[in-house]
């Protein structure tokens, strides 16, 4: 029983965040101004769904939450009360609290009551001053009539002279009020469509002292005034058709005088409906909500069911058994190219075949764990947002293909790198708006962010048209902290691409945002962690971007292999420039900076890589061997190795599964025949060059 | 059939009767939770890693999963010898804190499987210094021979798990 109830509550918080992220988009999106009706009805289907679905589970402070909530949110799609930034800033933070309360309860800790106890407050303040009226019963919402059955619950409803008039005898089985089974919430979907009169029977009610609380006793005659199809009323009465016995009967389009009981006329009743009392244009789009758990909106519904849920576990189970087939696949190639009688051509012919389909496979398989970066930049309207505000500052925020798909496990892990960019674009890159006017530039800044394939990497843009970086000041700061000799002369793109240098921060006032002690080389290092790249680019006046590319998946790498003292090492491919064989002498001798040869201009270190791995190699000679000349960060550096084998793609394995990690290597893999070898880690050789020669 | 396993090699210690893997590293018998023994197989090369200590051979290809291999001579301070057929890799599986981790060690010769009463078991005594004393759990008197107790979560801890700093190559 417990174990089945978890399943319904994973499903509901899993929703529940969902549709919350898609309020705070529809917020963000709402103009003071000329509020979007659509805008707001979805963001009162949310309220309104969360609100059903807390109840449901006996979530009492979220209920209670959204309720007041879904009160205030009423209000604004009556339009009985304006929708200004305070509103939408207050509604923001209402979305904030919602998720910290789902969050608690999601993990049974106690909800922060006293937040979501203030911002309860500041809705039902807002409330107060814009419609009193409205708000003089707050809590007396449809919602509640049914636990009140004995008052006899009384909606009245102005007609529409032109509209259909329903009436339908809603006599729920007994057991309707068993979990999930609410009639309110019928009665309230119906009550959206138009101008409703309920009248309860209460005739059936037992004694108190023998009613049975989960035994509905009670039967409605519901006279529904609507210009929408039939369809649309049997459509909510469909939902609630496998626990009640409904009959809609078409009256007469002549308007029937609703016979209210006499307490229905008493003016308190009118307060008591505040969703019904005034006749609500029936909502244009209206496809007639199909009940609570369709209360999201009508978009991600559809994109919903043509999609399924399937646990990461699964794919990464998937991934690795489709990564065996490639191995096994090319161990028999392996086999095939050593033997040469006639039949073996048809054999290789065949294997070809095979590998072209499993390369089809794996590509697909792949595609499956890709998600659009919209997930990754759906926080950033929000934050722009929260961060401009705080800042005084006028920010627009430009996003491009959000729709490029990137593996999942990229995705979770550029998230908080880019949280970082975006924050020093607005705090140290786009300027004051009086700043901004006197250079001569508009006074809102623009803060971009694109996303785009190009060939097998993705690429990822987060610039600003502010200031740009202040290459003199970290030239300074480079110079005294010892990073760049005193008489050094830069390229501004090196100057710049110093703020990556561990403890580099240049911010004059390290701020609440930025000056937390992680700097650009965190984020670096976690790009590099994903096998990608960053570079930046700036000019002084005109804005600067910060351009990360990263690998499309983490789970294949296409590489060189390389032999090294009888082990097989892989290079990644992107990170290599060339491969050479260098002539006797060419390399130099440099003291304090080791062995470096001359190399398109430029002289690059040599790393010995059975020296750095303690190997014995086939030769020492440099002649003898191949040096692959690799590139990180702008910094390149020839590795010696004994032999070059060829290229190949492997799949990536991770070695701190069973063992930890190991400094010069990013993973290993499973070679064609069986045996283990490791994927060198560039940008870790490469700093690895740069400490050597800086020691 | 991994589930059926009991969570820890820790907690097995609380069963009163439970059956071990005893092996031969140098003179000693050394011993093992059967229940964490994966599989035993003979000895085949490994790739070598750089920066490992002496200790560490390798990694395994163990059907798509990339295994470490501890010689256990090495480790527990003995002669390190050529490796002979009846040279033996025990795999095990370990539930750990950070998920299941696979690792071989490589032993003289795997004996049998013994019954050891958990009242049997003795302190370590007087061993303090010796090589590999940290990764005794206890001795067992079983017939006429004595049981070293391997201490498995430590062995995990101390040579497989990550470590917080992570080593510099020492080698250049």
């Amino acid at each position: 029983m417990t174990l089945e109830l978890d399943q319904f509550h994973a499903g509901f918080f899993e929703e529940a965040f969902e549709s919350l992220d898609a309020m705070e988009t529809a917020l963000l999106q709402l103009d003071p101004g000329t509020p979007n009706a659509e805008a707001i009805n979805s963001i009162f289907r949310v309220a309104h769904s969360i609100k059903g679905g807390s109840g449901m589970f006996s979530f009492t402070e979220v209920a209670s939450f959204t309720h007041t909530l879904e009160t205030f949110l009423d209000e604004l799609r009556a339009g009985r009360m304006p929708v200004t930034r305070p509103t939408i800033d207050l509604l923001l933070k209402s979305t904030d609290v919602l998720r910290g309360m789902l969050r608690a309860t999601q993990h049974k800790t106690p909800v922060d009551q006293q937040t979501s106890a203030d911002i309860q407050f500041d809705l039902e303040q807002m409330l107060v001053q814009c419609a009193p009226a409205a708000v003089a019963h707050p809590t007396a919402q449809a919602s509640s009539a049914p636990s009140q059955a004995g008052v006899a619950p009384v909606w009245t409803a102005a007609l529409h002279p032109k509209e259909t008039t329903w009436t339908i005898e809603f006599r729920p089985n007994i057991r309707l009020q068993a979990p999930g089974a609410d009639p309110s919430r019928v009665f309230s979907e119906l009550a959206e469509l138009g101008a409703m009169a309920l009248v309860a029977h209460p005739e059936k009610l037992p004694p108190f002292a023998e009613l049975d609380p989960e035994v509905c006793y009670l039967t409605w005659t519901i006279t529904l005034t609507t210009d929408l199809p039939s369809e649309a009323i049997q459509n909510i009465l469909d939902w609630a058709e496998a626990d009640c016995q409904l009959r809609t009967m078409e009256s007469a389009p002549a308007p029937v005088p609703v016979t209210p009981q006499p307490i229905a006329t008493a003016s308190p009743s009118q307060d008591l409906a505040p969703a019904a009392a005034v006749p609500l244009p029936p909502p244009a789009t209206n496809q007639a909500p199909s009940g609570d758990a369709g209360g999201l909106s009508a978009k991600a519904a559809s994109a919903d069911s043509n999609s399924i849920r399937v646990a990461i576990e699964k794919l990464d189970e998937l991934m690795n058994t489709v990564g065996e087939i490639v191995i096994a696949q090319s161990m028999l190639m392996q086999l095939v190219d050593g033997a040469k009688p006639p039949r073996v051509d048809r054999i290789r012919a065949g294997l070809i075949q095979l590998e072209r389909n499993v390369r089809e496979l794996q590509e697909s398989v792949m595609r499956v764990r890709m998600l659009p970066i919209r997930f990754a930049f759906s926080r950033f309207p929000r934050l722009v947002h929260d961060l401009s505000a705080r800042l005084n500052k006028q920010i627009e925020l430009k996003m491009t293909g959000e729709q490029t798909e990137l593996d999942k496990k990229v995705l979770e892990k550029i998230g908080d790198p880019l949280v970082h960019l975006v924050r020093n674009s607005i705090d140290h890159g786009i300027e004051l708006p009086e700043t901004r006017i006197a250079a001569g530039k508009s006074a809102a800044g623009t803060l971009f962010m694109n996303a785009y394939q190009r060939g097998g990497s993705i690429v990822i843009e987060v610039g600003d048209d502010g200031a740009g970086l202040n290459l003199e000041r970290i030239l300074a700061k480079a110079r005294a902290k010892g990073l760049v000799g005193q008489t050094d002369s830069l390229s501004d793109e090196a100057v710049a691409n110093l703020i990556f240098q561990p403890g580099f921060s240049t911010a004059e006032v390290t701020t609440e945002l930025s000056g937390r002690g992680v700097g650009m080389d965190v984020v670096r290092r976690n790009i590099e962690e994903l096998g990608g790249t960053i570079e930046l680019r700036t000019q002084a006046g005109q804005g600067s971007s910060v351009v990360i590319t990263l690998p499309l998946t983490l789970a294949i790498v296409d590489g060189l292999s390389v032999a090294v003292g009888g082990e097989v090492y892989i290079i990644p491919l992107v990170a290599i420039i060339a491969s050479l064989e260098l002539q006797r002498g060419v390399a130099r001798q440099l003291s304090g900076i080791g062995e470096v040869f001359l190399f398109r201009g430029d002289y690059i270190p040599i790393i010995r890589l059975h020296e750095a791995f303690n190997l014995e190699p086939r030769c020492r000679d440099l002649h003898l061997g191949s040096v692959m000349v690799v590139e990180c960060d702008g910094r390149k550096v020839g590795l010696f190795v004994d032999e070059l084998l060829g290229q190949q793609q492997v799949v990536i394995k991770s070695m701190e599964t069973n063992y930890r990690r190991i400094e010069g290597i990013s993973g290993a893999t499973i070679l064609g025949d069986g045996s283990v070898a490791l994927i060198l880690d560039i940008p870790g050789l490469v700093r690895f060059a740069a400490e050597r020669s800086a020691a | 059939m991994n589930q059926h396993r009991p969570a820890l090699a820790a907690n097995a210690s609380a069963e009163a009767s439970r059956q071990v893997l005893t092996f031969c590293v140098g003179s000693e018998t050394y011993a093992v939770d059967i229940l964490l023994v994966q599989e035993i197989r003979g000895w085949a090369p490994v790739t070598r890693l750089p920066q490992a200590p002496p200790y560490m051979l390798g990694m395994l290809n163990l059907r798509g999963s990339i295994v470490p291999v501890i010689d256990m001579r090495i480790r527990l301070g003995l002669e390190q010898v050529k490796f002979t057929p009846v040279t033996v890799i025990v795999v095990l599986s370990v539930r750990t804190s950070s998920g299941r981790r696979e690792f071989g060690l490589v032993v003289d010769s795997v004996s049998d499987v013994v019954d050891i009463d958990a009242a049997e078991l003795q302190e370590t005594p007087g061993l303090a210094g010796k090589t590999g004393v940290e990764l005794i759990k206890g001795l067992a008197a079983v017939a006429d021979r004595m049981l070293i107790l391997l201490n498995v979560d430590e062995l995990i801890r101390r040579d497989l798990a990550q470590t917080e700093a992570p080593m510099m190559a020492g080698a250049a």
